[in-house]
């Protein structure tokens, strides 16, 4: 179990590095540079202010810098959104606010989405099957940004009933969440459903019919944690995407959260901000994919950790 | 017991299944009949395809879609099984009937101990039952299946249990509600020939010490030889001879039976004498021919056979067979055969 | 026995009716059958190849059919569409700026303006309306379909390349081969790949146009007559999906490398790229186009993501995607120019999607009935 951990914890880290380099080295492709906007300033200026964010040395240097300004815990300052204000302290800022919209629409997609599928699933080839399943793929075919204009027109502009913009009010939560969560919680449906089918083919549930067991023990206590297991994997990243804000979601509801401000990032070439806002986002997704491995180990006692977890 | 005698626990009068495909209706399953006395142990023998496990199946409710009984009965003590209400069924099942099947391996559920699903066997029908004594009456049926060590048992999980443990605990699972039937379902098939023997010894051991009626399907009839009072052999879907243990061994009467009998290797048979394999394959079950399924397969085939369905022959009380050889007018020639 | 009457329309009952008796042999029906009549007994079941059972099982699929009628419909809409409508994506037409589409009435200002630059109103004209710049939204919508479908049929034949190349490589080669793109794949996986796409799209599609601009030559050209952010595009999507394309093909490759007709064929001295293309991906082919074809709507999925943040294809192109995005800010005004393009990506990615399903039901040997 220990050296599984420090296994994975190393890979770990070994991919945030390269994430972090390769994000580096792309966003330097990126022909202009942070201060090449509407007035162009001076070359002296531009040179005196490449200078002071080091961004005269060769890309290499730079990039061995930042890695250890990063090690130190200094994610540098931003250039231009929000001149010299601690990239840290920014993310500090956004991340609760995305974190709080996301927390709802992961709540919302579990507890909505599990059910769904195991309803689909136990009522395999009727009605309410194929409803289910028309359902599920319209979910999974319509961009999120769809789902949040559609409510916002029908909700905000035509009926009026919430509100269509910022975050003052219980009520600005609803569409918001309800948008980001509804892939997902599609998604969750769909796959529970083909698990829950595998499972319920399963010969074990067939030892558990023949035991006499009633048809909600058998769904909930035999085949439930069978199809689970397929379903935590993608619950893992997921939670990571959603808790660090739908880019789309946050752009039509004109949420301040760190989505949002990333796109605006890059559009800025606010280099310090999209590197720290990368490595912040990738650290998340790769911490939950471990936290994912590990419950793995919880549900399905079947896999070993000491010897891979891969199985 | 002597009353109980006379009062049979099971009468399976008729039986038809079928399973509806996309391509048609398949007769898995073509009108059978048997009954089982209490205490009576009957094997099933019939090779993969004729019908045996979904028969069993049917008496336990385990059939499903797109399978289905489209005739016959099953009387269970007296009562239509098939007429069971879904309440009456899960308190038939594993209560009264308990059920065993073939792979030991996929039949425990990977994500809970052992204890845990012999337990819920128990508690499931018995709501009073404490957790104390369920777990007591748990270890007591695995020392029962011979796992003398129940208590570190209970806690593992079946992934940690070899193929015949498992079938043990499985065994134990059919036991722990006192069932009046069990129905093992090719319960060593799976099984490595050592572990085999030893998961019949105990079979034959349970018998005697708990007096249970006990169905019992396979292919092989050697593994049934000494465990069954009376043995059925089906074909096709059909019940194609039953008799006796020493009627179907020492006067089989249908040509299959004959068939099986001579390809099953045997310890005291001559150096010399070979195996002879039954040639051809079974008879395809969406369009089954008018007569007798096994006629192509069959060496005495007659023109008969091709036309028409054979009728059952008496050939004692408790012996008969389905086959048109037996009615013929001059009987005597064929049986020298 | 009674004489039959040829003339009647009963039914002939008699046979019926005999079928409830018990058949009396007769002597001759016990003389041995010989094996001509044994074989005739039994029928056999037709062999049908595995293309054909599976078209006749999609075919089934009601569903699947629909979607795929609806997938032929968009794209003759997209491709033969514009023909009709008799105008070009980029034509901007003086006074007819933002008329609106049939089911509306015309504000006072848009009549105005069609009546100073000498234009009458025709509802009928521009049946979807049109924009601010007076360009026609329907053949807009036809064209931005069209770059939709571009993307992603594009976009998924990239994906299918290099996945099944890789693929192919890692589970043929094995070993130390093998663990490396795995690594590499696992890494992939790991990271965030829509900050990696935005990222990565912006920063291809900034190279491309610099590189078209500056450099003269048939490349650049060709390049430029494609568009260079749609390049750009494609190239981000290939460079980040081949990944569980390529993870199919190496899982099919390690089962079908074990059978024995590979290890006839390498005992023959074929060699391993014969190997490949004339044993492993021909028995790949299921998965392969299921897969590729439930990429087809993540790619476009994708791409209108893209472009609805602004980053996708820019102007005066459009797609799906950027066509809602211009919407968006006029949502209070024009809320048709967002629902309708939106409806549309919506029914073309929910037709690839349910399509994709079906065909993976009627290609999946599990399933086979």
């Amino acid at each position: 179990m220990a050296s599984y951990l420090v296994k994975r914890v190393l890979m770990a880290l070994l991919a945030l590095l390269i994430i972090t380099c390769v994000t580096f080295i792309i966003m330097n492709l990126v022909p202009g540079g942070p201060f090449m906007s509407e007035k162009a300033p001076s070359p002296e200026v531009l040179a005196a202010l490449e200078a002071k964010y080091g961004l005269n040395k060769p890309i290499g240097e730079q990039l061995i810098n930042y890695l250890k300004d990063v090690l130190r815990g200094d994610f540098g300052v931003s250039f231009r959104m929000q001149k010299n204000r601690p990239v840290i302290e920014i993310i500090q800022d956004l991340f609760p606010v995305s974190a709080r919209v996301g927390l709802f629409a992961v709540i919302n997609a579990v507890l909505i989405g599990i059910p769904i599928g195991c309803l689909a699933a136990y009522n395999r080839g009727k009605v309410l099957d194929s409803a289910l399943r028309v359902v599920m793929t319209i979910g999974i075919s319509i961009p999120s940004f769809v789902v949040a204009t559609l409510l916002l027109i029908l909700l905000s502009v035509n009926l009026k009933i919430l509100p269509g913009m910022g975050l003052t009010d219980w009520r600005n939560y609803i569409m918001p969440c309800f948008a980001l969560s509804f892939y997902p919680m599609c998604y969750i449906g769909r796959m529970t459903r083909s698990s829950m089918l595998d499972a319920i083919n399963a010969d074990y549930i067939r030892t558990a019919r023949a035991k006499g067991l009633s048809s909600g023990r058998i769904i909930f206590k035999h085949a439930l944690r069978n199809s689970l297991i397929p379903v935590v994997t993608y619950i893992g990243p997921m939670i990571a995407y959603l808790l660090t804000g739908g880019f789309v979601v946050e752009t039509v509801f004109s949420i301040p959260g760190l989505g949002r401000y990333f796109i605006q990032s890059i559009l800025n070439r606010d280099y310090p901000i999209i590197m720290g806002t990368t490595v912040f986002l990738a650290a998340f997704v790769i911490m939950m994919n471990l936290v994912v491995d590990i419950l793995y180990k919880v549900i399905d006692p079947r896999i070993n950790l000491s010897n891979g977890g891969e199985a | 017991m002597e009353e109980m005698a006379n009062k049979k626990l099971l009468k399976v009068n008729d039986l038809r299944v079928s399973f509806f495909t996309p391509a048609g209706e398949v007769k898995a399953v073509g009108g059978i009949s048997y009954d089982l006395n209490y205490g009576e142990v009957m094997g099933i023998v019939g090779e993969s395809g004729s019908g045996k496990s979904v028969e069993a199946y049917s008496i336990i409710g385990l059939l499903q879609s797109p399978g289905k009984v489209v005739g016959g009965s099953i009387e269970f003590e007296g009562e239509n099984v098939l007429e069971f209400s879904d309440q009456r069924m899960r308190s038939f099942r594993g209560n009264e009937v308990s059920m065993i099947f073939q792979n030991p391996m996929t039949c425990l559920n990977p994500v809970y101990t052992i204890g845990n699903q012999l337990m819920e066997a128990l508690t499931c029908h018995d709501k009073a039952v404490t957790k104390r004594d369920a777990y007591n009456r748990a270890r007591e049926m695995l020392e029962l299946v011979g796992i003398h060590d129940g208590d570190r048992r209970m806690k593992q999980y079946p992934h940690e249990l070899s193929g015949g443990m498992r079938q043990r605990v499985m065994i134990a699972m059919g036991l722990i509600c006192s069932p009046k039937l069990l129905i093992a379902d090719e319960p060593t098939t799976a099984l490595d020939v050592t572990i085999q023997a030893q998961i019949l010894e105990l079979m034959k051991d349970i018998r005697k010490k708990t007096h249970m009626a006990i169905i019992f399907i396979t292919h092989n009839l050697g593994v049934v030889a000494d465990i069954c009072d009376r043995i059925s052999v089906m074909y096709a879907g059909k019940i194609v001879e039953q008799g006796t243990a020493d009627e179907i061994f020492y006067n089989p009467s249908h040509p299959y039976t004959k068939g099986l009998l001579k390809s099953m290797p045997r310890v005291d048979a001559d150096e010399h004498e070979r195996l002879i394999p039954i040639e051809g394959t079974p008879v395809d079950m969406l369009n089954p021919p008018d007569g007798c399924p096994f006629g192509p397969r069959c060496e005495y085939c007659m023109k008969i056979c091709l036309k028409h369905n054979p009728p059952k022959a008496e050939l004692s009380a408790t012996h008969n067979a389905a086959c048109w050889l037996l009615t013929m007018p001059n009987k005597e020639e064929t049986e020298n055969d | 026995m009674k004489k039959k009457n040829i003339m009647t329309l009963h039914p002939d009952v008699d046979t019926i009716l005999k079928m409830n008796e018990p058949y009396i042999p007769r002597p001759e029906d016990y003389e041995r059958a010989d094996e001509h009549e044994k074989e005739g007994f039994i029928t056999k079941a037709k062999s049908v190849s595995y293309w054909a059972d599976a078209w006749r099982r999609l075919k089934k699929n009601k569903v699947a059919m629909i979607a795929l009628c609806v997938i032929i419909f968009l794209v003759l809409f997209a491709f033969v569409g514009p023909a009709f409508t008799g105008y070009s994506y980029s034509m901007q037409m003086r006074g007819e700026e933002n008329w609106p589409p049939v089911w509306e009435k015309p504000q006072e200002s848009v009549l105005r303006k069609a009546e100073t630059d000498g234009v009458t109103f025709d509802p009928w004209k521009h049946v979807l309306g049109t924009d601010n710049l007076g360009r026609d939204n329907l053949t807009r919508l036809m064209y931005g379909t069209r770059i939709s479908l571009c993307i992603g049929i594009a976009a998924t034949l990239i994906v299918v390349v290099i996945g099944s190349i890789v693929g192919s490589i890692a589970g043929y080669a094995g070993g130390a081969v093998d663990v490396i793109i795995m690594r590499v794949t696992e890494i992939i996986y790991s990271i965030p790949d829509v900050l990696i796409i935005l990222l990565l799209s912006t920063a291809i599609k900034a190279n491309l146009t610099e590189y078209i601009n500056s450099h003269t030559g048939w490349w650049p050209e060709f390049l430029n007559t494609m568009g260079g952010n749609l390049v750009g595009i494609f190239i981000t999507f290939g460079l980040i999906y081949w990944v569980s394309m390529s993870r199919i093909i190496r899982g099919q490759v390690l089962m079908l490398k074990q059978q024995e007709y590979v290890t006839a064929a390498r005992a023959l001295g074929a060699s391993s790229s014969r190997i490949i293309r004339r044993h492993l991906l021909p028995n790949c082919i299921g998965q392969l186009v299921v897969t590729a074809c439930l990429q087809i709507p993540s790619a476009i999925f994708l791409e209108s993501f893209l472009s609805f943040l602004g980053m996708g294809v820019s102007a005066p192109l459009t797609s799906l995607g950027s066509m809602a995005s211009d919407g968006l800010s006029g949502i209070y005004t024009y809320p048709y120019r967002l629902i309708v393009p939106a409806i549309v990506l919506s029914v073309l990615i929910l037709s690839f999607n349910l399509f994709g399903d079906g065909l993976r039901d009627a290609l999946d040997p599990r399933l086979k009935k």
